[in-house]
């Protein structure tokens, strides 16, 4: 299985994110620079977090024009995994892949803190691995992480089960404590805390880990 | 439009810019009798300011001991290096950035974040974490609120999008920071030994190359500001404070350890302060050669800069290579990728001598060595001062003074001097501002902050992780220099001893007042013997380090003297690595070390319940503490240890309160102490409490040097001659101290 991850200018979760893949023996991961214009022969693409362009103008807003978000974009069309953590999901959003913004923290402030997480729908290619309403403790670390729609939007993610996790405790403001959303194929994956910073028992907890398997286990799944 | 040179001396505008009379003279005799033009004139004074100089503190900085079989790199470039073994080496330094930060706190916190990860990569290494040391006046005060909350914010910004995890720092406030904050920001990185790079320059004919981003008018003459005293008129040196962006950085950083690996490039140099001027005055020095630039190569940001300003700007994110003649486009591809400028602006020459040349007209010409060793060295007066006089005679009644306080104010009643104590800004969890900081960043941190009394970092790859602090209590420096310096050292040492590491190298972050104060001087030089005769008996080279002088504003008098130990450990075995928290109910608590030298002078205690502190400080045997360390470390080794703290402010009692937050569990304290107040509460000597399932082995290692005081239990309460204090109140009021102190001041 062959998993890209892309590294824009600033982004700087990159090496992190390819971390928590290389974990997996089945997986061969490569990083695919903002500059490139063909994802083929990827299985998955991971958008990593950081500050691609700085975050000026806006979070992913500078990004999203990377010659590399065409091709994600047909990527995703075709129905395979993308994933968007922190920075990542901000360009998602910004790409028009996944639906609502981010917004600045409530409190104006960065928070950089391991928090509670539940898993919403356990249903999805991103979170089979996890047990319905499972408590997680995924690290955040962002300033503008908080998620907003409309009322309208809300209902749709909410009746389709595009919501895969809230946070226990808000840290940010988000609109109903959303923490992570997929978009109506449930394909495309943005959310705001890290899972790959927990995937080594080293680093303080591996409750990030059973969403690489979720993956990994959808596409062995297809493949088969 | 600048004045010629017979106006500059017969009007001595030489002196606006921090030069002396007899500066002007020197540098009159290095120019071979010819006065220096405008240009030339600004170049001396930012390279014989302190900051580049060190021309106040040099026969000081001599004495530190810089070798050990480990030291790849002592003081000199850009950070130090030391070998770890398994063909890695750990770079290291800190670096102050106080006086931009007191009129400009957002970026002068920023760029002083960006200054030293550019000193770190410009030796070859990957930046892997960043520590930060800061002073700031009392909260009561409304400026210093805007200062803290300021330089936090700025910290926050560069760090976390630079990508270079802050996992560690102290913080203190106190009223001699008023109006002159220290701000000092550590950096450590990793490189493999095939990469150290060096700024030096050399191979006549080889090209200079620019790279990074543009040069604008900022920062221009901010090491000259750094080397005088903040006054009403600092304001207007605003312009002086530099600009930072953090994602040039991040792109020069990817870019430049790209480049390193290009074989054909000499040296490598950040530009720091005084930007074009010291970064190729120094690499040419240290060649032995020359440089001549063409300063309308320069990459500008702002129209109709003259050479006085493109040679003094401190524009930030920028670095000075020099590459082998022909390879200059293969080198300048690889910035071009990151879209960084990459120009060669200039090449090395045989004479040496820095010679300038714009639009055609050569505007400056020195001698490098002028310009770099052979600046001033001033030997200047030190006096024993008068408030350490009659400190040292108050110092016997010190304790009798604390004992009455503590009897009228809160009848001995120790649960509420506790309280007291972790209420205290200088106790109070910093939570507040380190979930500001990105701590988990490149995952590798093990421990970030209030985890271990050190952070711990896993180094990839191998077995290894590295632990890091900064310490410095300036109560303690102010009091008596001499012990307080080696009562830092000794607390940085305890730090990285408890998370398991040894100790293997120091950075020293020196703040003092103007040195031209004999009494400040005479600080300058007894705490620099403390540290030094601490270094000897722990046998930890100082690797590098930065001096921050004139922190003084003119109404207010001198900060204390505040020298920041920055110390890294390594650990070898990822079981040797120890945390502050109690583990398991049933554990056995021992306090390592004695109280025989633990005293009142400088604690927190007796802040509390004078608001001010006297006397003398408490003591240390270094001799003894040195073998202490050995043994906690065996101990460690052994598998003796579930968790270790050191002993440091507000004592044994805020220590063993420290150790149960957010456990859940408690713990009995059994020992019978003589004398309650001095047992809980002095600070001083050498001492951790540590827990242990197996005390008996424990207590045979240390001998007399172990008691064993208590038991962790199951219930969250601390437990202590029959009286108890719950832990989760007594957690709630450290948790939430700060921001109490920040909120509800305002």
């Amino acid at each position: 299985m062959k998993v890209a991850v892309l590294v824009f200018p600033g982004s700087n979760c990159d090496q992190d994110m390819l971390g928590a893949w290389q974990l997996m023996p089945e997986v061969e991961c490569q990083y695919v620079f903002h500059s490139e214009s063909s994802l083929e022969g990827f299985d998955v693409v991971a958008v990593p977090g950081g500050f691609s362009y700085g975050d000026y103008l806006r979070c992913g807003a500078i990004a999203r024009f990377s010659p590399v978000m065409k091709a994600l974009q047909e990527f995703a069309e075709s129905g395979k995994p993308v994933i968007g953590v922190c920075n990542g999901f901000q360009i998602l959003l910004e790409a028009g892949l996944l639906e609502g913004a981010l917004l600045r923290n409530e409190g104006l402030s960065f928070i950089c803190r391991p928090e509670k997480l539940r898993v919403v729908n356990k249903h999805s290619m991103f979170t089979s691995a996890y047990a319905e309403n499972q408590i997680l403790e995924i690290p955040i670390a962002h300033g503008e992480g908080n998620y907003y729609c409309d009322a309208e939007t809300y209902a749709r993610l909410k009746s389709n089960g595009q919501i895969l996790f809230e946070y226990e405790h808000n840290p940010n403001g988000s609109f109903m404590n959303i923490a992570g959303i997929c978009n109506s194929k449930g394909n495309v994956l943005g959310m705001m805390p890290h899972p790959e910073r927990v995937v080594e028992s080293l680093l303080g907890g591996t409750d990030g880990l059973p969403l690489f398997h979720s993956i990994l286990n959808f596409c062995q799944h297809k493949t088969a | 439009m600048y004045p010629n040179p017979q106006q500059i001396k017969d009007q001595k505008i030489y002196s606006r810019m921090g030069v002396s009379d007899g500066e002007f003279e020197k540098i009159t005799e290095h120019l071979g009798g010819r006065l220096p033009n405008y240009t030339e004139l600004g170049i001396f004074s930012v390279m014989w300011s302190e900051h580049c100089s060190y021309k106040n503190t040099k026969p000081q900085l001599r004495k530190f001991p810089t070798k050990s079989p480990k030291v790849l790199q002592g003081p000199g470039e850009g950070a130090g290096v030391i070998d770890i073994g398994d063909g890695l080496a750990v770079v290291f330094k800190i670096e102050s950035h106080n006086h931009p930060s007191a009129v400009e706190p957002f970026q002068g916190a920023a760029t002083g974040v960006g200054g030293i990860i550019r000193d770190v990569f410009s030796m070859g290494a990957r930046p892997v974490a960043c520590l930060n040391s800061l002073r700031f006046g009392e909260l009561s005060n409304e400026r210093n609120r805007y200062l803290f909350e300021k330089v936090v914010k700025g910290i926050s910004a560069y760090g976390n999008s630079v990508g270079v995890p802050t996992v560690g720092g102290e913080i203190y406030f106190d009223d001699c920071y008023n109006g002159n904050p220290l701000v000092n920001a550590m950096c450590v990185g990793l490189l493999k030994h095939e990469d150290l790079q060096k700024g030096v320059a050399g191979g006549i004919g080889n090209s200079v190359l620019y790279v990074g981003s543009s040069t604008g008018r900022d920062g221009i003459h901010g090491a000259t500001f750094a080397s005088e005293n903040l006054s009403e008129e600092s304001e207007s040196k605003r312009p002086s404070v530099q600009v930072g962006d953090p994602f040039m950085e991040k792109l020069l950083i990817e870019a430049c350890l790209e480049a390193i690996q290009h074989p054909k490039i000499i040296g490598i140099q950040d530009m720091g302060a005084a930007g074009l001027s010291c970064s190729s005055a120094e690499m040419a020095a240290k060649g032995g050669v020359g440089i001549e630039l063409n300063l309308d190569l320069v990459p500008q940001r702002e129209k109709n800069m003259s050479a006085y300003e493109m040679m003094l700007s401190e524009s930030q994110e920028r670095m000075l290579l020099v590459v082998e003649k022909g390879y200059e486009t293969e080198v300048a591809d690889i910035f071009k990728k990151w879209d960084l400028y990459a120009v060669n602006v200039g090449t090395v020459i045989e004479e040496p001598i820095l010679r300038v040349k714009h639009k055609g007209v050569t505007e400056a010409e020195m001698p490098v060595q002028a310009l770099t060793e052979e600046a001033p060295v001033y030997y200047r007066n030190s006096a024993e001062p008068v408030y350490f006089q009659e400190g040292m005679k108050r110092a016997a009644s010190v304790s009798a003074e604390i004992k009455e306080q503590a009897e009228q104010k809160y009848q001995n009643n120790w649960i509420e001097m506790l309280k007291g104590l972790l209420a205290t800004s200088s106790i109070a969890s910093k939570r507040r501002v380190f979930q500001q900081y990105d701590y988990m960043v490149q995952t590798n941190t093990v421990a970030g902050p209030e985890k271990s009394d050190a952070a711990i970092l896993r180094i990839r790859g191998t077995q290894k992780a590295l632990a890091m602090t900064v310490d410095c209590n300036s109560r303690y420096v102010y009091l008596n220099p001499e012990k307080g310096g080696a009562l830092c050292m000794a607390e940085a040492s305890r730090n990285i001893i408890a998370s398991g590491a040894q100790p293997i190298g120091v950075t020293d972050g020196l703040n003092f007042g103007s040195p031209e104060n004999p009494e400040i001087f005479w600080q300058i030089e007894k705490s620099v013997d403390g540290i030094v005769a601490a270094c000897k008996a722990f046998d930890i080279p100082v690797i590098g380090g930065n001096v921050s002088l004139y922190n003084e504003r003119s109404s207010m008098g001198a900060v204390y003297p505040t020298p920041i130990i920055g110390m890294v450990g390594l650990i070898d075995n990822p079981a040797h690595i120890t945390t502050q928290m109690v583990k398991h109910a049933g554990d056995s608590l021992i306090l390592i070390g004695g109280n025989e030298q633990a005293a009142f002078g400088g604690s927190e205690l007796q802040k509390m319940l004078f608001g001010a502190v006297y006397g003398d400080c408490p003591g240390i045997d270094l001799e003894e503490a040195a073998q202490l360390n050995m043994r906690m470390l065996e101990a460690i080794h052994q598998g003796l240890v579930r968790s270790a703290h050191d002993v440091s402010e507000g004592g044994l009692a805020v220590c063993l309160a420290e150790k149960l937050f957010g456990t859940g569990l408690g713990a009995k304290v059994s020992y019978e102490a003589e004398d309650p107040i001095n047992w809980l509460f002095a600070e001083g000597g050498h001492r951790w409490v540590l827990s242990t399932a197996e005390p008996e082995k424990v207590l045979a290692l240390f001998g007399a040097h172990a008691s064993l005081i208590g038991e962790v239990l199951a219930e969250p309460s601390l437990e202590l001659w029959g009286e108890s204090l719950p832990v989760a109140g007594a957690e709630q009021i450290w948790a939430n101290a700060l921001d109490h102190l920040v909120e509800l001041a305002g």
